[in-house]
């Protein structure tokens, strides 16, 4: 069976899986939306109309409109285009930054992976509400610190994941036999362990953007994050707020809108791990973010 | 269908609440919100407000005190002598005054307070006060001289101000965590972070008070500030940091909202000597696009008084500007032409943490970008706007409150930071500075006013209302805020 | 043992040098002058100065930080240069309030994650267990400040029965203390209990295939009462992992929350402080959260390390 036809397999396995289906389904509709925002939204939100604000549903605004008068759609498909890019690029970070660490420290062992296992921990010491304060506190609040703090928390759990599924496979036979014909450690660790813990390396990925979308949320919502007249979710949540008493869905859409993004990404994570390889499992692979 | 829901929930709640707050409604306690815990409690050693909202004329007294419209009334000072030239005050001090450790209180702490003030290690945040000061002279325990350099009308208003407030000679180092004053309240206790808490002093000679016990406590979070007031946790809020949450205590019957002044000009403040601002056109131009109601109504939802110069509209020497410029957007893209910015610029707006800044910058961007000029908004923490801003001039406009009394004085400083520099300007406020009958200090007024509208010196914007929100049954509270400071004197429960 | 212990502890050691190094730096470069924001806009340069004299802040930089360091080591932290107190006082004031927090979180935390993890696996592919499993979904889906605010504006606003916010300290009312801290620590425990929840029941859901429970059942007992005995202890292992790594996230997660119930936490202490420029106080505070986190993670590797021996020569994974 050649490598292809075998992944056609696992995604046709994947795909009978029904939280799978649920989870891939729901998180494309929101990613799309959000994606549809960077050229059109319903209106434009950077012209603010205060006699129009607080307006119910209706055929113009589907669902009303903010405090500023915005159309709470387009609110809230450019404010999920700003949470899943900070968690997008933040899983990014981890990725570039903590697989090659990880697959390096478990190749070459020795001094190297006492450095990074150290620099791990080094980076665990600062959960990305901390790094935010500290990043915030020197450039001011901004988008790009929550991508910062949340990437840098992001680092050593890539790299962690990573190096733990290199060892799980390194002594198998073809790795040896890979060392025999000479290959040396680098090439070893991109050629032949990279491909092999891929899956797990999307399983991840799928986990760390949904807690990346919580993060934005958590640190916007005590003003580390995104700023105006940019929006995110979380920074949606956060302005409408104080208004819950008088105009309770301004804050109830956008904790909806980040619940059921979380969700779906969620879903979509459990399946693929269910479907890649149910070993995974074991490795733990839900983290707590900061 | 939602809303009902919880309208209805709230009904019940609120017949809940009342009978739970009926049993305790006697009390002589008081427990207020304030936003921003003060970060020390000496009033002569920081201008955070949030200080002086605790201990002014609770804890410390002054000579004077200012009342709740900015009338002076007497305090330690039960009277006074003022000399015909202006120049030389006798005080006549109140008698069988202690310290809250039980010391007295005579004029030889009146002198060390003042002089204490205007030291060179000073650290005073308004040592401009002690300026016009010569000589502070005890004559004898209770009679006490101040000599001034030159006549000030303004001068028994500022020493009834917080930063002039009389420390204890003996025991005044620890000011900062236990403060020690005069007061009808003693200091108890500080939970860092959380509240600070006062009792009545027993041993009070002046007006007596009827509050026992006041606990002031921080609460940053306007969401949470609402809860809070709702379910009843606090009895009250001086400055109710959500206005768009209002109307929830408006529509409401257990609660009291009221609205009062302070004596903050919110202003678009701008940079005079960058350009484009130097330009008079392009500040006409600004002036002519800026749409006041929108800015009341979106920042502030409505609570504010339209402003069309940098003059409180309570004063009475204020006249009203606000249709200098009138909203006219042709105008605005006539003049942007006539200076030379047919196609508008591009600018940046840098916005300290209050919500009218942050809520404001938003809706000011929206409407200049009608006439092509496009900001960028830069939000900044205080300890920056305080560096960048205000110190090094590195801005473009901003926006912030000005919340001294009578501060039109500040546009003649060149190195203010709307550097502002203006030979005739000077001149006028010089010669208020030197005129003492009310005729000809209106007259001034009125002239400084007009000036700085027709320069267009900075965006006017709104004078910052005072939103309070209390428990219905108390009583007594300052609707203006003339000066900083929540005045628990006469502060009590009606039922 | 004896070296694994001490490279263990030497590793936390290091790792809590470079941190304090780190934050002192980066602050060091932060914008904005402490004394003048001490003294506001109207002060006068030469108040403003002798001030910076007076908090030395004129010093040249290493000097600060050695002096700094060394003080920390012996538990001098400074003194705040904003509220004329010394640091650790303030911090101290502050961990009564964010410790037990986090410590009330942890519990709820286990007290609900794990008795549904467990009935979870035992009634694998039943209704229940789609049900709990979709509700622990749900779970770690929602924001936890926003669950707070939902708890605050039932059990407050509407019912009455708890606090809206704030903390009345130990000393004063012990009964009331604990009470303002019911909502915060369920706020924060129910997405780590969600957490909990699916990592018990993964992990029991594995060892429930293994031999041992198959020869237990083979003794007699039910494959509920097998799992229950042999399983859970079995299955403590990657649960272990989960928990140091909560405890580690709640102690920095109470910062969010003490935002939405207005607690005195240490969270709060380090955002006013850096508002206000007190940089020894945030120094101070942040240098204490990181150590807890650090201790933490020591403390979960040696436990680990404890009940699984073969990890004593591989680092933790």
């Amino acid at each position: 069976m050649s490598k292809i036809e075998k992944r056609e397999n696992i995604f046709k396995k994947a795909w009978g899986h029904l939280s799978l289906r649920i989870g891939l389904i729901g998180s494309i509709i929101f990613a799309l939306l959000a994606i549809i925002s960077i050229f059109w939204t319903p209106h434009d939100i950077t012209l603010l109309n205060i006699s129009n604000r607080f307006l119910g549903p209706s055929s113009t605004h589907w669902l009303g409109t903010d405090f500023f008068g915005r159309d709470m759609l387009s609110m809230l498909m450019s404010g999920a285009l700003t949470s899943f890019i900070v968690a997008l690029i933040a899983v990014s970070i981890g990725l570039l930054i903590g697989t090659p660490l990880g697959l390096l420290a478990a190749s070459y062992g020795g001094i190297f992976e006492w450095l990074v296992l150290k620099g791990n921990d080094f980076l665990f010491a600062f959960p990305a509400i901390i790094s935010a304060i500290i990043i915030t506190a020197i450039f001011g609040p901004s988008a790009i610190n929550a991508i910062i703090a949340i990437g840098i928390f992001n680092i050593p759990v890539f790299a962690r994941v990573s190096r733990g599924g290199a060892l799980s496979i390194i002594s198998n036979d073809y790795i040896a036999a890979a060392r025999l014909s000479g290959r040396n450690n680098f090439n070893i660790a991109f050629v032949h362990i990279l491909p092999n813990i891929a899956s797990l390396l999307i399983v991840q990925s799928s986990v760390q953007l949904s807690l990346g979308i919580l993060a934005e949320a958590g640190l916007s919502y005590v003003g580390l994050g995104t700023q105006p007249p940019a929006t995110s979710l979380g920074l949606m949540l956060k302005e409408s707020q104080s208004l819950f008493l008088l105009h309770p869905m301004l804050a109830i859409l956008p904790g909806l809108t980040i619940i059921a993004i979380v969700l779906f990404l969620n879903l979509a994570g459990d399946g693929l791990r269910d479907a890649l390889d149910p070993r995974l499992a074991k490795q733990g692979a839900l983290d707590s973010a900061g | 269908m939602f809303i009902q829901q919880i309208k209805k929930s709230l009904a019940i709640f609120a017949f809940l609440t009342l009978a739970i707050t009926g049993a305790f409604a006697q009390s002589s306690e008081v427990n207020l919100g304030m936003v921003l815990e003060p970060p020390h409690l000496d009033p002569t050693a920081g201008a955070a407000a949030a200080i002086d909202e605790i201990v002014y004329a609770n804890i410390f007294e002054g000579l004077t005190r200012i009342d709740e419209n900015g009338a002076v009334l007497s305090s330690l000072a039960s009277s006074w002598d003022i000399s015909n030239d202006n120049l030389n005050y006798t005080f006549y001090l109140r008698d069988n005054v202690t310290f809250h450790d039980g010391t007295k209180f005579d004029a030889k702490d009146v002198v060390f307070s003042f002089e204490r003030a205007m030291a060179d290690d000073s650290v005073n945040a308004q040592k401009g006060i002690f300026a016009v000061i010569e000589e502070v002279r005890a004559i004898d325990a209770k009679t006490l001289a101040i000599q001034l350099k030159r006549p000030a009308g303004d001068f028994l208003f500022n020493i009834g101000r917080g930063d002039a407030i009389i420390v204890s000679r003996n025991n005044f180092e620890n000011n900062k965590t236990h403060p020690i004053g005069t007061g009808p309240f003693k200091f108890i206790s500080w939970n860092k972070g959380s509240r600070v808490v006062l009792e009545a002093y027993e041993n009070y000679t002046g007006e007596p008070v009827s509050l026992k016990k006041a606990v002031f406590t921080f609460i940053s979070d306007p969401n949470t500030a609402i809860a809070a007031m709702l379910a009843g946790d606090i009895d009250g809020f001086p400055i109710f940091p959500a206005p768009e949450a209002m109307d929830v205590f408006a529509n409401d019957n257990r609660f009291n909202v009221i609205i009062g002044t302070t004596e903050g000009e919110t202003i678009l403040a701008t940079n005079n000597k960058r350009a484009p601002f130097d330009n008079l056109l392009v500040r006409q131009a600004i002036a002519h696009t800026i749409d006041r109601k929108a800015i009341i109504d979106g920042a502030m939802f409505g609570y504010g008084t339209p402003i069309g110069s940098h003059f409180a509209p309570h004063n009475p020497y204020y006249v009203d500007k606000v249709n200098t410029y009138p909203l006219d957007l042709e105008k605005a893209k006539v003049l942007l032409a006539e200076a030379g910015y047919p196609e508008g610029f591009k600018a940046t707006l840098k916005l300290p943490p209050p919500s009218y800044a942050r809520r404001g910058g938003q809706i000011i961007a929206s409407q200049l970008r009608q006439v092509g000029i496009e900001l960028e908004l830069i939000n900044i923490e205080w300890a920056q706007w305080l560096e960048e801003v205000f110190s090094k001039k590195d801005y473009d406009l901003s926006i912030v409150s000005h919340v001294e009394p009578f501060d039109i004085g500040i546009y003649a400083n060149p190195d203010y930071y709307f550097q502002f520099d203006n030979e005739d300007f000077r001149a006028i406020m010089s010669q208020l500075g030197n005129t003492t009958d009310d005729g000809g200090r209106r007259a001034l007024s009125y002239y400084a006013q007009d000036f700085l509208a027709r320069h267009a010196v900075n965006g006017y914007l709104f004078q910052l209302a005072k939103t309070g929100v209390y428990n219905a049954d108390l009583q007594g509270m300052w609707a203006n805020a003339p000066i900083e400071g929540n005045d628990l004197s006469q502060m009590k429960w009606t039922k | 043992m004896a070296g694994f212990l001490f490279r263990r502890v030497f590793g936390f050691a290091l790792t809590l040098f470079i941190a304090a190094l780190a934050i002192f730096l980066l602050l060091d470069i932060l914008p904005g002058d402490p004394a003048r924001f001490i003294l506001g806009i109207n002060a006068s340069p030469e108040s403003v100065n002798a001030l910076r004299e007076q908090m030395g802040l004129n010093l040249p930089i290493w000097q600060r930080f050695f002096s700094w360091i060394g003080g920390v080591m012996v538990g001098d932290f400074g003194i705040s240069h904003s509220q004329a107190t010394p640091v650790l006082e303030l911090i101290k004031e502050r961990l009564v309030v964010s410790f037990p927090l986090a410590i009330f979180a942890m519990i709820i935390s286990i007290m609900l994650g794990l008795p549904i993890g467990i009935f979870a696996a035992r009634r694998r592919g039943k209704i229940s267990d789609s049900l709990f499993m979709t509700l622990a979904q749900i779970g770690v889906a929602i924001p936890s400040f926003w669950f707070g605010m939902l708890l605050v504006l039932l059990f407050s606003v509407k019912l009455g029965w708890l606090p809206t916010g704030g903390f009345i300290s130990w000393q004063d009312d012990f009964f009331a203390g604990l009470k303002s801290l019911i909502l915060p620590s369920f706020a924060l425990a129910l997405p780590q209990a969600a957490i909990l929840a699916r990592v018990m029941r993964t992990a029991l859901v594995d060892v429930s295939s293994a031999d041992y429970i198959r020869t237990a059942q083979a003794k007699g007992l039910t494959k509920g009462q097998a799992i229950l005995r042999h399983g859970v202890q079995n299955a403590m292992l990657p649960v272990l992992t989960i928990l140091g790594l909560q405890f580690a996230f709640l102690i920095a997660g109470t910062i969010i929350i003490e935002n939405v119930f207005y607690l005195p936490g240490l969270g709060k202490l380090i955002f006013t402080a850096i508002s206000e420029r007190d940089l020894i106080l945030v120094r101070g505070a942040l240098i204490v959260l990181i150590m807890a986190v650090t201790f933490t993670m020591l403390i979960t590797d040696l436990l680990y390390a404890l009940i699984d021996p073969r990890l004593r020569s591989r680092t933790r994974q």
